[in-house]
């Protein structure tokens, strides 16, 4: 069954450029009705821009976006009524209460009367600011801002859902409330496509994941298919003090080494064989200097996938 | 209607925002209110100058002002007396019974015959309104006879004659001003109504400036994008700030016309004459504030730029005295002000003037507004993206 459904958004060899800098290059995915998609990338990695072409906001400079059948782009008022859009930055009227802000963006995309009234009332309960809708915005909390950023993207139930990064910035229990409603909304049957920088995010919420690196999807899959990508290889975290440079130096010159990347006080290596090789890490980083304050030997996840892939830590 | 939507969504953070309520209608309608209680010769909503004069039937020169100013005058704003001589005009002006006289020496007609000649005017500083009035009638007539001084006399009120203070006060005006056409300009609109509608129009271009700026508030809140992405052509975010932005303009206008006329006995003439001049002032405003938004970076930068154009287009433009009144280049100049012209165009609806008197004014108001509307709107495409 699931493979016979028409996607709902499908994206064909998109393209943005600014200047010299290609920030979007070529990036191709679909996502099916009821489907969470996720864009996995570092801060600059283009997830952004790609978003905002798809929700219609830019002008792509190639390729073409598709939402429930409609072309996509700034003009196109039809396809545009089936997206929810949440965009990376808090979007809010400070000066108007919440219920102002989700009775201003309903009517927007075309709600009124009775469906507007309990649609308003549905999300401010969803969002848990029933008690606070009558207060103006600039008197909420970053958790809570953050909620009714949300809220509005979902004032029309759209068939498309599209989150860009939802818990930056947000703390702990709020996040977890967001990536909670986050798959309550997934499980009613909308489609979600998320952003983020954060691993774990992606690895709870989404049934597919295409992990973005200068502008290009680089892989895609479940999270299964992504780690077997791996090929059986392990991933080791090893603490340092000193320089690091010279060890990741030496220890990517190393036959058993695919990949090494440098972090704060900490070095990352993708191995061929964990058990095998570890005894001759071990001693080349301590014959350059570097002394060692903790190994582990990580499951693998989508970090070490990204950084195989690209010789890159997700985060700096 | 999503233009309407944004528009109204605009109008209710622009209210709940004190500062648009301040400048829109509170600052206009105080300092309006202020002027025109510093002025001593308005009373009880009725303004009338007492005028007097001296040597007008003895003089050729005279004459020729008794038929061609005098007769013409409005007799709603203007009371004439004659006097025999300028020593019983002086005493009148201190009593105040007069507010300023115009004196025609025994010997204007020989001294302009052999190309001199001075019209003199008494003032008081206790009506310095009706002194410029005076001043300014004597001088568009000197202007009109090729040759004659005015000469300037203050009288200095329960200080006695301080003879040095009055020769010090005596200037010789350049001949060089424009006449401008007496029917129709200043001097009819009356004291209240100039400063009125002085006030009124200047602080039109800080009114019209939160509309228009709201543009760039979407940006700075964030709230573009989401707009951006909302089913609505990105056209209608434009034009729901241009209607914003108009709707304040004529709320604040509407009202600033009602409380003066009530407040301060303004008389701003025929409504449907006002009423043209009103729009067209407004789209005007809007379109100027608006090129100006489109060249700024910063909801700050564009509103710092705004205040500015808006303060020297009044000053230019005669909000704050009549520029009719100075030099012929700043008469000149402030024809490129929407002021001048809603100014202008009010004069000539003034006593009783049709709505047809306030046409050539509410088209070149409509000229400011199209070639600057047309300017921002071509610009302004480019702020509706990312
Ligand atoms: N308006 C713009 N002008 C120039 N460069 C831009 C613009 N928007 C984004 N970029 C660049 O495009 C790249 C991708 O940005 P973005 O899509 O925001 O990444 P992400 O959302 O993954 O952090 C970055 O290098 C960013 O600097
Ligand atoms: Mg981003």
């Amino acid at each position: 069954m699931e493979e016979a459904a028409t996607p709902l958004l499908v994206c064909s060899d998109i393209r943005k450029t600014y200047g010299d800098l290609v920030a979007v290059d070529d990036v191709s995915f679909h996502i099916l009705p009821g489907e969470t998609y996720g864009l996995l990338g570092p801060n600059g990695a283009g997830k952004t821009t790609t978003i905002n072409i798809i929700a219609g906001i830019l002008d792509a400079d190639g390729g073409e976006v598709r939402v429930a059948g409609q072309p996509m782009n700034p003009r196109a008022t039809r396809a545009k009524a089936a997206v929810g859009y949440v965009p990376q930055d808090i979007a809010l009227y400070p000066d108007l209460t919440a219920s102002e802000n989700l009775v201003f963006f309903g009517r927007l995309v075309g709600l009124s009367g009775t469906t507007l009234k309990e649609r308003t009332r549905e999300i401010l309960e969803l969002t848990g600011l029933t008690s606070r809708a009558e207060d103006r915005t600039a008197t909420f909390s970053g958790g809570m801002k953050r909620r009714l950023n949300i809220g509005i993207g979902l004032i029309h139930s759209p068939q498309l859902l599209i989150l860009d990064e939802p818990t930056v910035g947000v703390d702990p229990q709020s996040r977890n409330a967001i990536l909670e409603s986050v798959d309550a909304m997934a499980n009613n049957g909308m489609a979600v496509l998320y952003t983020t920088h954060y691993m774990e995010e992606a690895e709870r919420l989404c049934d597919r994941i295409g992990i973005i690196d200068d502008g290009k999807i680089v892989a895609e899959g479940t999270q299964r298919e992504l780690v077997e990508k791996l090929g059986g290889h392990d991933k080791l975290h090893i603490g340092i003090t000193g320089h690091g440079q010279p060890a990741v130096n030496a220890t990517a010159m190393l036959d058993c080494v695919i990949r090494v990347s440098l972090g704060d006080a900490a070095m990352e290596l993708i191995v061929s064989d964990a058990r095998s090789s570890l005894a001759e890490i071990v001693n080349t980083i301590v014959e350059t200097g570097a002394e060692i304050t903790g190994i582990e030997i990580e499951e693998p996840n989508l970090e070490a996938v990204f950084l195989h892939l690209t010789g890159k830590a997700l985060r700096d | 209607m999503p233009a309407v939507l944004i528009a109204l969504k605009d109008l209710r953070l622009r209210l709940r925002d004190k500062s648009a309520v301040t400048l829109g209608l509170i600052a206009p309608l105080g300092l309006a209110i202020i002027f025109s209680l510093i002025i001593p010769d308005v009373s009880a909503g009725e303004f009338t100058m007492e005028l007097g004069v001296v040597g007008i039937e003895q003089s050729d020169l005279g004459g020729v002002f008794e038929s061609e100013v005098i007769d013409d005058l409005d007799r709603s704003l203007f009371a004439v007396t004659e006097f025999d001589t300028e020593g019983n005009a002086q005493k009148a002006v201190d009593r105040l019974d007069v507010f300023a006289v115009i004196v025609f020496p025994p010997d204007i007609d020989a001294a302009v015959a052999a190309g001199g000649g001075e019209i003199q005017v008494i003032t008081t500083n206790e009506a310095p309104i009706s002194g410029e009035i005076a001043l300014s009638i004597a001088r568009q007539f000197a202007g009109d006879v090729s040759g004659v001084q005015l000469s300037v006399a203050t009288a200095l009120f329960a200080g006695g004659t301080d003879v040095e203070a009055l020769a010090a006060r005596t200037v010789a005006t350049p001949l060089r001003l424009e006449v401008v056409d007496l029917e129709t300009g200043d001097r009819q609109l009356d004291i209240s109504t100039f400063f009125a509608a002085g006030m009124a129009v200047f602080f039109l271009f800080f009114t019209v400036q939160f509309g228009v700026s709201g543009l760039i508030q979407e940006r700075t809140d964030g709230t573009l994008p989401r707009l951006l992405a909302a089913p609505i052509h990105p056209a209608s975010i434009i034009a729901g700030k241009g209607l914003a932005a108009f709707a304040l303009g004529v709320i604040s206008m509407a009202v600033l016309i009602s409380a003066t006329s009530w407040q301060i006995g303004a008389r701003w003439g025929n409504p449907v004459g006002v009423g043209m001049l009103v729009v067209a002032g407004v789209a005007s405003a809007i379109g100027i504030m608006a090129v100006i938004a489109t060249l700024a970076r910063t909801a700050e930068q564009a509103s710092n730029i705004q205040s500015v154009v808006a303060v020297v287009l009044g000053l230019l433009g005669g909000s704050f005295f009549p520029v009719s009144q100075g030099p012929a280049i700043l008469s000149k100049l402030s024809l490129a002000t929407p002021h001048a012209w809603f100014l202008r165009g009010l004069g000539d609806l003034a006593g009783g003037a049709g709505p047809a008197a306030a046409v050539p004014s509410t088209i070149a108001l409509l000229g400011f507004a199209v070639a600057t509307g047309v300017v921002a709107a071509l610009r302004m495409r480019s702020m509706v993206r990312l």
